[in-house]
C-alpha cells in the first residue's frame, strides 16, 4: 500500500497534466464540430451528419486525413523555423490551462495544476508569446501571402493586447490581486449572487477584454490575417498535412483559452449562480468533493457558452478593413479601457473610503 | 539541488542563445536566439524567486520588444550575413580556455577581495520582489520618477512620430 | 501614507508645470495644428517657473522622501536652465518659422526636454537622475534631427543618438556598481553606507563609469567628438539651447555628484586629481582646435567644449569653486544663447545662408550694427574681458583653483584664454573690419530683417552680461551661500 502511495505521488501531476492536455484535444475536436454544425444552423444547412451518430466523429475524420496527408515544406521554406512555428502555436495554447483554477476544493484551496503568485501575469504573456508562432509561420515559409498575413496578425494582436491588458488592470484593481482564483474569490459575494460577477460591477471592461480576446484568436471579424479573399490562406498558406493540422488545433485551444480567460476574469469563473446560498449544505453534509465537481461542470458550460458566442459572431459579423481594425484597437479600445482603469479605481477608493467593500 | 541543477541549466541556455544570436547568419534566427536567451533570463529570475519580474521579463521583451524586431527584420527583408567562414577551432578552444582561465581568476580575487554581494534569504527576496511590494514602491517613494518616465515616454514617442512621418519634413 | 504627496508637489511645482504644459501641447497642437498659441503658452510656463523658483531660492528643501532637492541650490539651477529655455524658444520662433519647421511638437520637446533637465539638476538619488538624464537626451536626440531634408542634420542627430546612448550605458552601469557597493540609492546616504560595507572597489568603479557618463553630456575631452557635429547639424538656436541648458544640468548634476558622495577622504578616494586633468585637457583641446574652425557655429561648438574646461576647473578645487562654477554656468549661459542667437538670425535663408563661415559674413556688422555690436558684446564675453560676465566667471572658477592648490590648473586656464581672445576676436574682426566684397557670398545679397522678438532677446542678453559683468556680487553671494551655511551644508553639498 505504502508503495502504491508513493508511485500515485510520483504521478500524479504528470497524470493531471496528460489528461488535461487530452481533455484540451478532445474539446478542440468538439468546437470543430461545434463550429460546422453551428454555422451549417445559421446558414439552414444540416452540416456533418455521416461520420457517427450525428456526425459527431467527423472531426477525428478530419484529424486522421491530416495526418495521413503528405507533409509539403515549400522549397525555399526555412525548414527548421518551418516545423517550429507551428509546434509553438499549440505549446503556448495548451501550457495557458496550467494556471488557470478550475474549482475550490472542500479545504478552500485553488484546483489548478500550479496555483502560481501572478497567474494572471502568467496568461497574460502566454498569449502574448503566441504571436510567435504566426509571425515565423509567416516568414518561413517565403511566400508573400504568407508573410503578409504574419505581418498583419503580430500588428493585430500587439495593438490588441495593450487594450486588454488595460482591461484585465481594472479587474485586478477591484480584486486587488494577480492571482485568478483571488479573482474569481472576489467575485463571490453570497448577499449579491451573479450581482457581483465582474460582468456586472465592470461592463466597460467586459466588452473591452472580449472584444480584444476575440481579436487575440485572429477570428472573424479579426481575421485579417488570413483573409481568403486577400492572402489565400494567409500565414499557413503554405502549410499541409498535421502541420496545417497543428495552426488549426491551435485555433479552436485558443479559442477555448479564451472562453476560459474572459469567464474567470469577468463570469465569476467557476463560481456557481448564488452558491453562497447552498455552498455550506454541501460542506455540512460531506458533500464537498461534489461541489468542486459542480463547480468544474459550471466553469465548462460558461467557457462553452463563450465559445458558442464567438462561433456565433464569426458567423453573423463581417470581417473589417485593416484601417478600421487598427482605430477601433488604438483610438477606442485603448483610451476606453484606460479611463475605464481610472473610473474602476475611483469607484474603489470611494467604497474602500466608506467602508462599503 | 534541483534549484541548483535549475540554474546552471538556464545559466547554459542563456549564454547558449547568446552566442548563437551573434554566430546567427541570419537576422531572423538572431532574433530567435536572442528570444531564447530572454526566456531563460525569465527563467533564472523565477529560480530566484521573483516570479513577478520573470514573467514581467516574459511579457515585456519576449511578448512586445522582440515581437516588434522581429516585425522590422522582416519588413526590411534583410539580406543574410556573409558567412563566418571557416572556424580556426584552435582558437575558439584557446578563447574558451582563455575565458575560462580569466572567470577563475575573478572569482579568486572577488573572494579575496570580498566584493561578492551577499546572498538573500529567500523569504525576503520573494517579499522584495513581490507585485504588492513594487507597486507601493512605484506608487509611493518613486511616484515622481514615475510621473517624469510617463512624460519621457510621450515625448519618445512624440520625438519617433516626427522622425518618420512625412508632414515633419 | 499618501499625505506627503501634495505638499511635494507644490515643492517641486516648477518641473510638475512645465512637464505637464508640454503634455498639453502635444494635446493642444493634435486638436488644433500648429497653433500660434503654442509659442505663447511655453513661453509663459516658463516665465511663471521662474517667478516660483526665484521666489523660493532662498529656502531649503527636498521632496518626494529625498529623491528630489527643492529650494536653493536647485532653484538656483533651475532659473539658469529654464532661462536657457526661455531664450531658446524667443529666438527659435522666427527661426524655425523661417526654415518651415515651426511645429508645436518642437516646443512641447523643449518643454519636456527642460522639465528633464531641471530633473536631472535637482535629484537626489541616483534614479532621478538616470530618469532625468534621460528625459532630458531623449528630447534632444529629437531635436537635433528636427530639419529632416537636411543630410548633416540627419548625421548630427545619429551621432548624437548613437553616441548619448553609449554614455547612458556607462552611466547606468556606474549607477549599478554604486548601488552594489552601498545598497542605497539616494545619494545623501551614500558615503555612510560605503563606510559600513566597506565595498570601495566597487565604489571607485561606479564613480568612474558615472564620471565618464557626464564629462559626455558635458562634452569634456576626450569625451567631446560628438559635439562639434551636433551643433554644428542643430537647428542653431536649439544647438544654442542644448549647449547651455543641458550643460548646466549635466553639471549641476555633478556637483551634487561630487559634493555629496564624493569627499571620500576616509576611504581613500579622491576624484580631484581626475577633474584637474580633464579640465586641463578640455581646455587645451578646445581652445586649440577652435583655433582652425573657419564655420562659426562649429568654432561655437569647440569654445563651448573649452568652457566646459574651465568649469570642470572650478568643480576640481571642491567645495571653494563651486559657488564660482554656479556663476560661471549663468554667464556662460547668457553669452552662448546670445552668440548662438546672432547667428540663427544671420542665417537668413536656407540656402546660402544655411552655413555661415567668418568670411561669408565680412563687413555684417555695418549692415546690421544691432547683432555686429550683440556680437561683439558676446565674444568679449566669451573670452572673458572684463567687465564683462565671462571675466568674472573665470576669475572666480580660476581664484578658487589657486586657494585649492591647483595654480597649475588656473595657469594653463590663463594661457588657453588667451588663445581663446584670437579666434573670438576674429569674428569680430570680420564683422566689422573686413569688407564685403572679400567674401565669397556676399551678404549685399542680404536683405532681412532682425525679428523683433530675437531684438529684445538679444539686448536682454547684453544687458545682463553688463549686469552680471559691473555687480558680480549678488549672485556669488546667492550661491556661495548654498555651500556655506550650516543647514544648507547639511542638505545639500
Amino acid at each position: 500500500m505504502a508503495t502504491l502511495q508513493a508511485i500515485w505521488e510520483f504521478i500524479d501531476l504528470p497524470l493531471v497534466i496528460f489528461g488535461m492536455l487530452n481533455g484540451f484535444l478532445i474539446t478542440a475536436s468538439l468546437l470543430v464540430y461545434a463550429e460546422r454544425k453551428v454555422s451549417a444552423y445559421i446558414q439552414e444547412r444540416n452540416g456533418p451528419d455521416r461520420v457517427g451518430p450525428v456526425g459527431l466523429l467527423q472531426p477525428f475524420a478530419d484529424v486522421f486525413k491530416l495526418i495521413f496527408k503528405e507533409d509539403i515544406v515549400p522549397t525555399k521554406a526555412t525548414g527548421f523555423i518551418h516545423s517550429l512555428a507551428p509546434t509553438l502555436m499549440v505549446i503556448i495554447a495548451m501550457s495557458t490551462g496550467a494556471v488557470i483554477p478550475w474549482a475550490r476544493t472542500p479545504s478552500g484551496e485553488a484546483l489548478a495544476v500550479a496555483d502560481v503568485g501572478v497567474s494572471l501575469l502568467v496568461v497574460l504573456a502566454m498569449t502574448s508569446i503566441s504571436v510567435y508562432g504566426v509571425t515565423l509561420a509567416g516568414w518561413s515559409s517565403n511566400s508573400k501571402y504568407s508573410l503578409l498575413g504574419g505581418l498583419r496578425s503580430s500588428a493585430q494582436m500587439i495593438s490588441y493586447e495593450l487594450a486588454m491588458g488595460a482591461a484585465a488592470i481594472s479587474v485586478v484593481v477591484m480584486a486587488q490581486s494577480l492571482n485568478l482564483f483571488h479573482i474569481v474569490e472576489n467575485q463571490n459575494h453570497a448577499e449579491f449572487g451573479i450581482l457581483s460577477w465582474n460582468i456586472f460591477r465592470n461592463p466597460i471592461g467586459f466588452i473591452v477584454f472580449a472584444v480584444c480576446a476575440l481579436a487575440e484568436t485572429n477570428r472573424a471579424p479579426f481575421d485579417l490575417p488570413e483573409a481568403e479573399q486577400e492572402l489565400v490562406g494567409g500565414y499557413h498558406t503554405e502549410y499541409s498535412g498535421m502541420k496545417f493540422g497543428m495552426f488549426f488545433l491551435a485555433e479552436y485551444v485558443n479559442l477555448w483559452v479564451a472562453g476560459i480567460f474572459i469567464s474567470t476574469m469577468f463570469l465569476g469563473g467557476y463560481l456557481l449562480p448564488w452558491e453562497g446560498l447552498y455552498s455550506g449544505w454541501f460542506l455540512e453534509n460531506g458533500l464537498g468533493g461534489l461541489f468542486t465537481f459542480l463547480q468544474v461542470l459550471c466553469f465548462l458550460a460558461k467557457v462553452a457558452f463563450i465559445a458558442f458566442c464567438f462561433i456565433w459572431i464569426r458567423w453573423t459579423i463581417p470581417r473589417f478593413k485593416y484601417n478600421q481594425l487598427m482605430n477601433l484597437g488604438w483610438k477606442y479600445l485603448l483610451p476606453i479601457s484606460i479611463a475605464n482603469i481610472m473610473l474602476i479605481a475611483l469607484i474603489v477608493v470611494v467604497f474602500n473610503q466608506f467602508g462599503w467593500a | 539541488m534541483l534549484e541548483t541543477f535549475l540554474f546552471f541549466l538556464f545559466a547554459i541556455v542563456a549564454v547558449v542563445g547568446a552566442l548563437g544570436m551573434l554566430i546567427a547568419r541570419n537576422p531572423v534566427s538572431s532574433a530567435l536566439w536572442m528570444i531564447m536567451t530572454l526566456f531563460s533570463i525569465a527563467c533564472l529570475y523565477i529560480t530566484l524567486n521573483a516570479e513577478f519580474i520573470g514573467v514581467i521579463q516574459v511579457l515585456v521583451y519576449a511578448g512586445a520588444i522582440m515581437v516588434l524586431f522581429l516585425f522590422v527584420i522582416m519588413l526590411l527583408n534583410l539580406e543574410s550575413m556573409p558567412s563566418l567562414g571557416d572556424l580556426d577551432w584552435r582558437k575558439v578552444v584557446a578563447f574558451a580556455l582563455g575565458i575560462a582561465v580569466l572567470a577563475q581568476l575573478l572569482v579568486v580575487i572577488s573572494l579575496k577581495l570580498d566584493v561578492m554581494p551577499e546572498p538573500v534569504a529567500i523569504a525576503e527576496a520573494a517579499d522584495a520582489t513581490s507585485a504588492t511590494n513594487i507597486g507601493i514602491a512605484l506608487l509611493t517613494e518613486h511616484s515622481f520618477s514615475l510621473e517624469i518616465i510617463g512624460v519621457l515616454l510621450l515625448a519618445a514617442t512624440v520625438g519617433a512620430v516626427m522622425l518618420a512621418k512625412k508632414r515633419f519634413v | 501614507m499618501y499625505d506627503f504627496l501634495l505638499p511635494d508637489m507644490g515643492a517641486t511645482a516648477p518641473i510638475l508645470l512645465v512637464a505637464l504644459i508640454g503634455v498639453v501641447l502635444v494635446v493642444v497642437d493634435s486638436f488644433s495644428n500648429d497653433s500660434a498659441s503654442i509659442p505663447w503658452l511655453s513661453g509663459a510656463v516658463l516665465v511663471a517657473a521662474i517667478t516660483i523658483e526665484l521666489a523660493r531660492v532662498g529656502v531649503t528643501d527636498s521632496a518626494f522622501m529625498g529623491h528630489v532637492m527643492s529650494g536653493g541650490f536647485a532653484s538656483f539651477v533651475n532659473v539658469v536652465i529654464l532661462l536657457g529655455a526661455l531664450g531658446s524658444v524667443i529666438l527659435s520662433v522666427p527661426y524655425l518659422s523661417r526654415t518651415g519647421h515651426n511645429f508645436g511638437e518642437v516646443h512641447a520637446l523643449i518643454l519636456i526636454a527642460t522639465a528633464g533637465m531641471m530633473v536631472l539638476a535637482n535629484a537626489g538619488s541616483l534614479i532621478t537622475l538616470f530618469v532625468g538624464l534621460e528625459t532630458m537626451s531623449i528630447c534632444l536626440y529629437v531635436l537635433t534631427g528636427l530639419v529632416r531634408d537636411n543630410e548633416r542634420a540627419n548625421e548630427s542627430a545619429l551621432k548624437y543618438f548613437l553616441l548619448g546612448a553609449f554614455s547612458t550605458g556607462f552611466f547606468l552601469y556606474g549607477i549599478a556598481l554604486l548601488y552594489g557597493a552601498t545598497g542605497t540609492m539616494m545619494l545623501s546616504d551614500m558615503p555612510a553606507a560605503l563606510v559600513e560595507t566597506g565595498r570601495t572597489g566597487f565604489f571607485a568603479g561606479g564613480v568612474a563609469l558615472l564620471l565618464i557618463g557626464f564629462f559626455f553630456k558635458v562634452s569634456a575631452v576626450p569625451f567631446h567628438m560628438w559635439t562639434p557635429d551636433v551643433y554644428q547639424g542643430a537647428p542653431t538656436t536649439l544647438a544654442g539651447f542644448m549647449s547651455t541648458a543641458s550643460k548646466t544640468a549635466a553639471f549641476a548634476a555633478l556637483i551634487l555628484v561630487l559634493g555629496r558622495i564624493l569627499p571620500l577622504d576616509d576611504v581613500g578616494l579622491d576624484t580631484r586629481h581626475v577633474l584637474a586633468i580633464v579640465a586641463a585637457i578640455t581646455m587645451v583641446v578646445g581652445n586649440v582646435l577652435a583655433l582652425a574652425q573657419r564655420n562659426i557655429k562649429r568654432m561655437l561648438a569647440y569654445s563651448s567644449i573649452a568652457h566646459a574646461g574651465y568649469i570642470l576647473t572650478g568643480l576640481a578645487a571642491g567645495a571653494l569653486g563651486y559657488a564660482g562654477a554656479l556663476y560661471y554656468l549663468l554667464a556662460y549661459t547668457v553669452m552662448n544663447i546670445g552668440a548662438f542667437g546672432v547667428m540663427s538670425v544671420l542665417e537668413w535663408d536656407g540656402k546660402q545662408g544655411a552655413e555661415q563661415t567668418i568670411d561669408s559674413l565680412a563687413g555684417i556688422g555695418s549692415r546690421k550694427p544691432l547683432l555686429g555690436v550683440a556680437m561683439g558684446v558676446f565674444m568679449f564675453a566669451l573670452s572673458g574681458f572684463p567687465p564683462l560676465a565671462g571675466f568674472f566667471g573665470k576669475y572666480f572658477v580660476f581664484a578658487a583653483a589657486v586657494d585649492a592648490g591647483l595654480t597649475w590648473l588656473a595657469l594653463i586656464g590663463v594661457l588657453a584664454s588667451v588663445v581663446s581672445a584670437y579666434y573670438y576676436l576674429r569674428v569680430l574682426v570680420a564683422f566689422w573690419m573686413k569688407k564685403p566684397e572679400d567674401a565669397h557670398v556676399s551678404v549685399q545679397s542680404a536683405a532681412f530683417d532682425v525679428p523683433l522678438f530675437s531684438k529684445v532677446v538679444l539686448v536682454a542678453c547684453v544687458a545682463a552680461l553688463i549686469a552680471l559683468g559691473i555687480v558680480p556680487g549678488f549672485i556669488t553671494e546667492a550661491a556661495g551661500a548654498f555651500f556655506v551655511t550650516p543647514e544648507a551644508t547639511a542638505l545639500l553639498p
